[in-house]
């Protein structure tokens, strides 16, 4: 592997044949040509890549159907506290029907937030998710790197196409939950009408 | 030309020259420059092409780590992490993993030790490709040799863009273990990438380790003797390549690198030449450490299940924590008061170690080796500066 | 056949016969003006295209070496791309530094395209086609080469700048100790051309027998002088692997690092005109001039195979440039004076044996030892003294 050398200029022959062998093989193996011509070609899309973090709403209305609640965890443990949340005054009914808290205002502001993921690990309701669109250059450096509320939320169908492996799991997830706290409903409302069937006849019966 | 014969030089604000002496030059190889790996800056005197005198100058790439880290919880610590060596994240993320598991007891399950294994000699293979690739750049060798050592480090760097979703800051640790499990098909490319390194590290040795040129321009240049070097506090391959015995995998016994049987390059002579063929060697190394874990995993979970992600609250004391990385000795030193965030968080970075002896291998250099010792020193001015 | 023969010969001369059937058109006074004025426009409208090709070339060429495209967006394949940088070197704020000597500071790039333009006087680039013949043609050319020199100079000098001093120290350093090894390299040629005059030494190259040219690479002296000229002319040219006065790693840009837009651009083109130049002369001396290498191939125009010869030459400069990394000061000199130096003095003496010698195989032999001996035992006295080591590494557990 380290062979001495005699003359001068033995180990620069040898390394000028390894640049002619790089040199000609870059026109036959796509191994020695590695260039992506950006924007023309595109590498693959990797699946779990992370670029900012984007809110989760199901159906049609992003408004309706967002999942945030505004708990504000995730503001809490964002290390560089780049996220701003301002918790409503009212309710509205969420996937399953309970009246939830909803963010009146939710601020991101990407100029500061580190992609570090945190957010998603700590939301406990699948609210806010990472997103990969990394074409988000702009020339207002403040305003328009401080995403709004709806500039923030892209559906579900959305996170399906850029997370098809998590969005399964995460839809797997909400799907049971929702089963069992259907289950649970209609247990607890058979139960109700059982006792209100004992009740008048115990009623009638004094 | 002895340190200990030349006064020391005056504070930043003052001129290094002193009018009496001979002619000498003092240059500012700047905060801008070509071939300073960051923003460093050197004040070089100069006489004729040799080396008088040399202050390194550093603090521009300063960011409060230390500082932000006690206000923040201890995972939101961890994202930080990732960008103090910014080439190696996930070894910094596990030095801090280490420090804060031995400050509140927490146990790693087996595949997470795995899991932390191959990613960390992954990372050790990008870094001294990278290392490699720039040293030549330094040299001069416009571009050839940087353009073959990033072919392969994009690669290591696509793996792990697909396990933890982002190439460089991977804030892949967790307390306990690691954050995500491999995905499908993950660990069969990644056995593909270690079974093509080899060929790229003996296209590397044909390039370049009989090449007349190269040995001329780093054997014995920038000597760095064993005494200095244990004297110093030096550590990683700067080290080994004067001939110390110290590779903290072998000392430490840390994770579970007992089980796989590796070898530790050594040089004898501690120039530059060395320097780099120890991490030629290293890499060799790893990749066999690579090979021997990637056969070996076993199933299981990834992180402790009795770790919580918020609410950690360790109970007050003290921990140091420290880690082979690819530049040195790399240790967390934390102080807990038993509140969510530390009390003291200190980082022992060996970039900044392993550059406090830059003076004492340049002295009586000419300028052009300055570049090329610097270059072999292989710091990042994120850990320097942190 | 004939009828071929003499389509042949007149496309060899075209350019000639081009030139002679335009100054018909002149008055015979101003003829002699009229004809300079021509050739050398010639050559200052060809010699620039080449350079903008090279460029493009040359990138493009590193950049497959190094596993990527070059430069492909402005024109097909980028072949606009040294349109682009003509422009943007035209439209730069023209920066000079308020402590610089302002004269010194705008002469030192025109000098230095001037001097490298002026080399072309005396190089055949076809039969016939030389601008002026002058009977020490190339004792002409090395003197003009010098020019350039001062050139580098007057650049780092002038521009009051601790970078530019050093390299403009290196640059003087080195250029000086390769003229040296460059010209003892020529003498080898003038000794068994017997002229200094550049059209004697290639008309004495331009011979065959069989198929075989007459080229003085073709010799063992020959091919050792040949590789040594180039060596030196690697150097003059400050090319990679002997950058060190550009260094762009180390000191910026050297010498030229106060200079920007058009200046800088005059400077580049300076110094390739100067390796256009240089390798030119290595092909007058050595490869043959415009001669064709099999004698079959002779109806294809001399100016054809002069610049196949020439680019030939450039696409090796390329070649060296992606491969190696760049001597230091010291060991440039030492390169310089204790093997290159040596090494063509001895080939002088051996270029002596063979004209003295009988024709046959035995002053092939000869000659050849008398080369390669010295060359291994220098190499190895070199390295000893260098302690050059491939070194083994011991391992611990």
């Amino acid at each position: 592997m380290y062979g001495g050398t005699e003359l001068v200029g033995e180990g620069i022959l040898k390394g000028m044949a390894e640049t002619a062998r790089n040199f000609f093989g870059s026109f036959v193996s796509k191994d020695r040509l590695t260039t992506v011509q950006y924007p023309e070609e595109r590498e693959l899309q990797i699946e779990v890549a992370r670029d900012f973090p984007f809110l989760v709403y199901d159906g049609a209305d992003w408004q309706q159907g967002m999942r945030c609640v505004a708990c504000q965890i995730c503001e809490k443990e964002c290390p560089p506290k780049c996220i701003f949340i301002e918790k409503s005054k009212d309710k509205k009914p969420d996937a399953n029907g309970k009246p939830q808290f909803y963010p009146a205002v939710f601020d991101i502001d990407i100029s500061v937030c580190m992609s570090c993921q945190i957010c998603v690990e700590v939301c406990p309701f699948d609210a806010i998710k990472m997103d990969v669109d990394y074409s988000l250059s702009t020339d207002d450096r403040f305003g328009g790197l401080l995403l709004n509320k709806q500039r923030l939320s892209k559906s579900n169908d959305y996170y399906r196409k850029i997370h098809p492996t998590e969005a399964a799991e995460v839809d797997a997830r909400l799907a049971g939950e929702r089963a069992r706290q259907e289950a649970k409903a209609k247990a607890a409302a058979e139960a109700t009408l059982a006792t209100a069937a004992v009740q008048p006849a115990s009623g009638e019966s004094r | 030309m002895n340190i200990a014969t030349v006064p020391p030089a005056p504070l930043d604000s003052e001129p290094v020259t002193e009018p009496s002496k001979e002619q000498l030059l003092e240059i500012s190889m700047g905060p801008q420059h070509p071939s300073t790996h960051g923003v460093f800056r050197m004040k070089v005197v100069l006489d004729g092409e040799r080396v008088v005198r040399l202050k390194p100058v550093f603090g521009y790439l300063h960011r409060n780590h230390e500082k932000i880290a006690e206000s923040v919880t201890y995972l939101g610590s961890m994202p930080y992490t990732d960008r103090l060596d910014y080439m190696c994240s996930i070894t910094n993320n596990w030095g801090y993993a280490l420090a804060v598991e031995k400050l509140a007891g927490i146990e790693v399950p087996e595949r997470a030790e795995y899991l932390r294994v191959i990613c960390g000699e992954l990372t050790r293979l990008q870094n001294h490709a990278c290392l490699i690739g720039f040293l030549m750049q330094d040299m001069g060798s416009t571009g050839t040799p940087l353009m073959y050592a990033f072919r392969e480090r994009e690669k290591i760097l696509d793996l792990f863009e697909s396990l933890t979703g982002a190439r460089m800051m991977c804030n892949y640790m967790r307390f306990g273990g690691c954050r995500v499990d491999l995905p499908a098909g993950w660990l069969d490319r990644a056995k593909k990438v270690i079974a093509d390194f080899p060929r790229f590290l003996d296209e590397y040795e044909r390039l370049l380790v009989s090449n007349e040129i190269l040995m001329d321009r780093t054997q014995e240049v920038g000597v760095l003797s064993r005494e200095l070097a244990v004297s110093a506090g030096i550590s990683g391959p700067m080290a080994r390549a004067s001939g110390v015995d110290y590779d903290i995998r072998k000392v430490d016994h840390y994770s579970i690198y007992d089980r796989f049987t590796f070898r530790v390059p050594l040089g004898s002579h501690g120039d530059v030449y060395d320097r780099f063929m120890v991490r030629l060697l290293e890499m060799r190394e790893s990749v066999g450490i690579l090979q021997q874990a990637t056969r070996a995993i076993p199933a299981g979970p990834i992180v402790d299940p009795k770790m919580k992600i918020r609410g950690f609250r360790p109970k007050p004391g003290e921990a140091y924590g420290r880690i082979e990385s690819p530049k040195g000795e790399l240790g967390f030193y934390l102080i807990s008061d038993g509140s969510p965030n530390p009390y003291r968080y200190r980082v022992r970075p060996p970039s900044l170690i392993n550059l406090t002896v830059l003076e004492d291998l340049c002295l009586g250099r000419n300028v052009a080796d300055i570049v090329a010792i610097l270059g072999s020193v292989d710091i990042v001015l994120g850990e320097v500066d942190r | 056949m004939i009828h071929l023969v003499q389509l042949a010969q007149q496309l060899d001369q075209v350019f000639v016969l081009a030139k002679h059937w335009l100054l018909g058109y002149v008055p015979a006074g101003v003829q002699p003006l009229c004809s300079a004025v021509l050739s050398v426009l010639s050559v200052i409208l060809v010699f620039p295209l080449l350079f903008a090709i090279v460029t493009w070339i040359e990138r493009k060429g590193l950049g497959r070496m190094q596993n990527r495209y070059g430069p492909n967006r402005v024109g097909p394949c980028g072949i606009l791309q040294p349109i682009a940088d003509g422009v943007k070197s035209l439209t730069k704020e023209d920066i000079v530094p308020i402590t610089a000597d302002h004269a010194v500071h705008f002469l030192a790039p025109v000098l230095l395209v001037s001097a490298s333009f002026m080399d072309y006087a005396v190089l055949p680039i076809g039969r016939n086609m030389v601008i002026v013949n002058l009977n020490a043609g190339v004792l002409f050319f090395f003197a003009v080469g010098s020019l350039m020199e001062l050139a580098v100079f007057m650049a780092g000098w002038s521009s009051r700048s601790k970078y530019t001093l050093l390299g403009a120290m290196r640059a003087i350093a080195q250029m000086i100790s390769y003229e040296v090894p460059l010209v003892l390299a020529s003498i080898v040629v003038i000794m068994q051309a017997g002229s200094l005059s550049t059209v004697a030494i290639v008309n004495r190259q331009a011979t065959y027998t069989g198929i075989w040219p007459h080229w003085f690479v073709f010799t063992p002296w020959g091919f050792a002088g040949f590789v040594l000229f180039m060596i030196a002319a690697t150097a003059e040219s400050n090319r990679s692997p002997f950058d060190l006065p550009e260094g762009e790693s180390e000191i910026i840009a050297g010498y030229y690092t106060e200079y920007s837009g058009f200046k800088f651009a005059l400077f580049f083109m300076g110094e390739y005109i100067g390796m256009f130049a240089t390798s030119g002369m290595a092909i007058t001396l050595f490869l043959g001039g415009w001669s064709a290498p099999l004698s079959f191939l002779t109806w294809i125009p001399s100016y054809f195979w002069f610049f196949a010869k020439l680019l030939t030459l450039i696409a090796v400069f390329i070649w060296v440039r992606g491969t190696l990394p760049r001597l230091r000061m010291d060991q440039l000199m030492n390169l310089a004076w204790e093997f290159i130096l040596p090494m063509t003095l001895l080939n002088i003496i051996t270029a002596g044996v063979w004209y003295y010698m009988p024709t046959g195989s035995i002053r092939w032999f000869v000659c050849s030892c008398m080369v390669i001996v010295p060359c291994i035992l220098l190499s190895r006295g070199l390295k000893q003294k260098k302690r050059f080591q491939v070194r083994t590494y011991h391992f611990t557990q």
